[in-house]
């Protein structure tokens, strides 16, 4: 194992840890909240010819899990760095 | 020029360019038979994966599936389900498989859990889920060609698996990853291209996913509204509610189809392709960039597609097309059996309505609405050329990402890890050949002679994956404690109570005299069906393999430090993987 000490590995999957949980929220909020469990309040909402509830399901989810996937390459390269365990 | 004529020069020119890849790309070695070397850029790998998955069921059946099948809403479990796994993929699985740094699935599982019993176990889950996967493409390809190239069945499925023998036999990960480059290129031009020509004449804007919310051309009403009035006039449900059973069995669904994608061997083995840590993560965003141009395109298909259909037989309200004047490509449909009119009250004219008593589109096939989309809107030939050659892609290169699964799966697993560690790499790389050809050739025997259960096989592959592979993974990365008789019997009986749910109601094998307990009556868990029960399964994987972990010694110490020594980006791995 690289040059980390115990208690520092131990931080550092810590910290990506937490962001995983964080960020999975939202992959839950946007997908089985907003598309299935709360589709219906949503759907009073209409945003040009989309139903809010039915947009989040059909389109809306889609893109929020890119973008969660960029943000978490992006942060955890930034976490990667600040524990110098970035590949070469 | 006759359609038959260009479709041949389109179809074949794509063969062509892959047969060139297949020679330029040979494997010389078993790093890269197995993960192409290890060098694929991330984008690459990002275009490559987006082809492995998209299959002919995606390309040719789920907007059917959505817009006809599922009523609209229903079939929002498919696009949520098929790209809210990558989001998986990419936090929980992809990076730490990839710093473990080997070639297979099993491989990973059979370390981390240090035994040959939970490598050979994982072996049997990974051919089970990618087997009846493979079998779907073969029919996918069989049927692609009988229908634009008025081949027969058999022998556009020999063509098909010609091409796939050479290149993945020829270069395994490494013909397949650039072939699949150039997949993904034929594939998603040729499904953009006839929505983007729909939703400009259908709203007068050239993007589906906007054209979508927009108004009708010539009017201020909503594509949607005016979709669900006239669903909702014919009896059918409303179109952007109409829920596939209940909200339960809607999220379910979508929970299996999310984890069954992220425990699908054929796509987590395309993440060992790549050089680093960090690209398995960018890779994995990629890839559903590119996954995603396609499924947020399918919905605006469905719909659109959808509204034209019951347009064309129903111009005004009350006023249904003479059977006489239906337009031509109605015609054509009927010839291949994909589409069927039955004029049951006799007045020369065809209703569409939900009533299956008065319903005279007997037969409307899911496939209709990609296949016959370019026709509907009238768009040139060389654009139905496009979408044939389009859906071979798709068939083809998932097909070649599972057929190289299951082979290194055989060739590395079973044979070099499990029963001849001796072998040199030379011998292994031969055995890897040898295993691809037995792959192909069985699967296209599987194709030729579909067992009765070639229908139902790709939506168990999710099942399986979720309730077998996916748990084992993650809980090898995210516990340390996790022991090899807790994730055994975790597989064994995830696997197990996922096969029993689906075979009580579809009968051993699919064989539909062969279910049992009838008297528990259908769907009988909380109202979730057979194809949403994966995550179920997952559940009782999870509870089991914890338990059972609980009441045995915990892993040896390398085991613990395996475990420490993946989560952690740099560095080469120090604890013993071999016993």
């Amino acid at each position: 194992m690289s040059q980390l000490s115990e208690a520092q590995a131990k931080q550092y999957w810590k910290r990506n840890r937490s962001l995983m949980i964080r960020l999975m929220l939202i992959w839950f909020v946007v997908s089985f909240g907003c598309g299935i469990l709360w589709v219906d309040t949503l759907n009073l909402i209409q945003i040009g010819g989309y139903k809010l509830g039915f947009w989040f399901a059909q389109q809306g989810s889609i893109f929020v899990f890119i973008g969660l996937i960029f943000y978490y390459v992006v942060a955890m390269a930034r976490l990667d760095r600040e524990f110098g365990v970035e590949e070469d | 020029m006759e359609l038959a004529t260009i479709t041949y020069i389109v179809v074949g020119l794509s063969f062509a360019v892959y047969i060139v890849i297949a020679i330029a790309a040979r494997a010389g070695s078993t790093q890269e038979f197995y993960v192409a070397g290890g060098g694929i850029h991330p984008v690459a790998n990002g275009m490559a994966t987006a082809a492995d998955w998209m299959s002919a069921a995606s390309f040719i059946s789920m907007a059917g599936l959505i817009g006809i099948s599922y009523n609209g809403y229903g079939g929002s479990v498919f696009l949520m389900g098929w790209t809210g796994g990558y989001v998986i993929l990419a936090m929980l699985l992809a990076p730490y498989l990839r710093k473990y740094g080997k070639f297979t699935v099993p491989e990973f599982i059979g370390d981390r859990y240090y035994s040959d019993t939970a490598r050979v176990v994982a072996v049997i889950c990974l051919i089970l889920c990618s087997v009846t996967y493979v079998i779907g493409q073969m029919k996918g390809i069989g049927v692609a060609f009988s229908r634009f190239l008025e081949t027969d069945y058999e022998t556009g499925l020999y063509t098909g698996m010609i091409i796939v023998f050479f290149y993945a036999v020829l270069g395994g990960m490494k013909g397949i990853t650039y072939t699949q480059i150039a997949q993904y290129v034929v594939l998603i031009l040729a499904y953009t291209v006839p929505a983007i020509f729909i939703s400009f004449q259908l709203t007068g804007n050239p993007v589906p996913q906007l054209g979508l919310g927009s108004t009708l051309v010539g009017s201020d009403t909503f594509l949607l509204d005016k979709l669900d009035r006239v669903l909702l006039e014919t009896g059918f449900k409303e179109y952007t509610t109409s829920v596939r059973l209940s909200t339960l069995n809607m999220f379910a669904y979508t929970a299996s189809l999310m984890i069954g994608t992220a425990g699908l061997p054929h796509v987590i083995i395309r993440f060992f392709t790549v050089p680093k840590v960090r690209d398995a993560r960018k890779s994995a965003g990629y890839a559903l960039v590119f996954i995603a141009i396609l499924y947020t395109t399918a919905p605006a298909v469905a719909a659109m597609a959808r509204l034209n259909i019951m347009q064309t037989i129903e111009p005004k309200p009350g006023q249904h097309v003479l059977i006489e004047e239906r337009p031509q490509w109605f015609k054509n449909w009927e010839q291949t059996g994909l589409l069927a009119i039955q004029d049951k009250n006799g007045d020369g004219r065809l209703q569409y309505v939900a009533d299956p008593q008065r319903n005279e589109l007997v037969k409307l096939d899911n496939d209709i609405l990609v296949l016959a989309n370019p026709e509907i809107a009238q768009l040139p030939n060389w654009i139905i050329a496009l979408v044939a050659a389009g859906g071979l892609a798709a068939a083809l290169s998932t097909a070649a990402g599972l057929l190289l699964a299951i082979s290194s799966a055989i060739s590395h697993d079973l044979l070099k890890s499990t029963f001849y560690p001796s072998i040199s790499e030379q011998m292994e790389l031969n055995a890897s050949r040898g295993a691809m050809a037995v792959a192909v050739l069985g699967a296209g025997y599987l194709g030729l002679n579909p067992p009765g259960f070639a229908a139902g096989t790709v939506a168990l592959a999710f099942g399986l994956a979720a309730a077998s592979i996916f748990p084992a993974l993650m809980m090898g990365i995210f516990s340390t404690r996790v022991t090899r008789e807790g994730a055994i019997s975790g597989m064994v009986i995830g696997l197990g109570v996922t096969l029993f749910y689906v075979f009580q109601h579809k009968g051993v094998m699919f064989v539909a005299e062969w279910r049992f307990l009838p008297s528990l009556g259908r769907n009988w868990f909380f109202g979730i069906e057979p194809n949403a029960f994966g995550c179920i399964g997952a559940v009782v994987n999870f509870i089991i393999a914890l338990s059972v972990s609980h009441l045995t010694s915990a892993p040896p110490e390398r085991v613990r430090r395996l475990v420490q020594e993946i989560r952690i980006p740099a560095g080469t791995l120090t604890a013993p993987t071999q016993h």
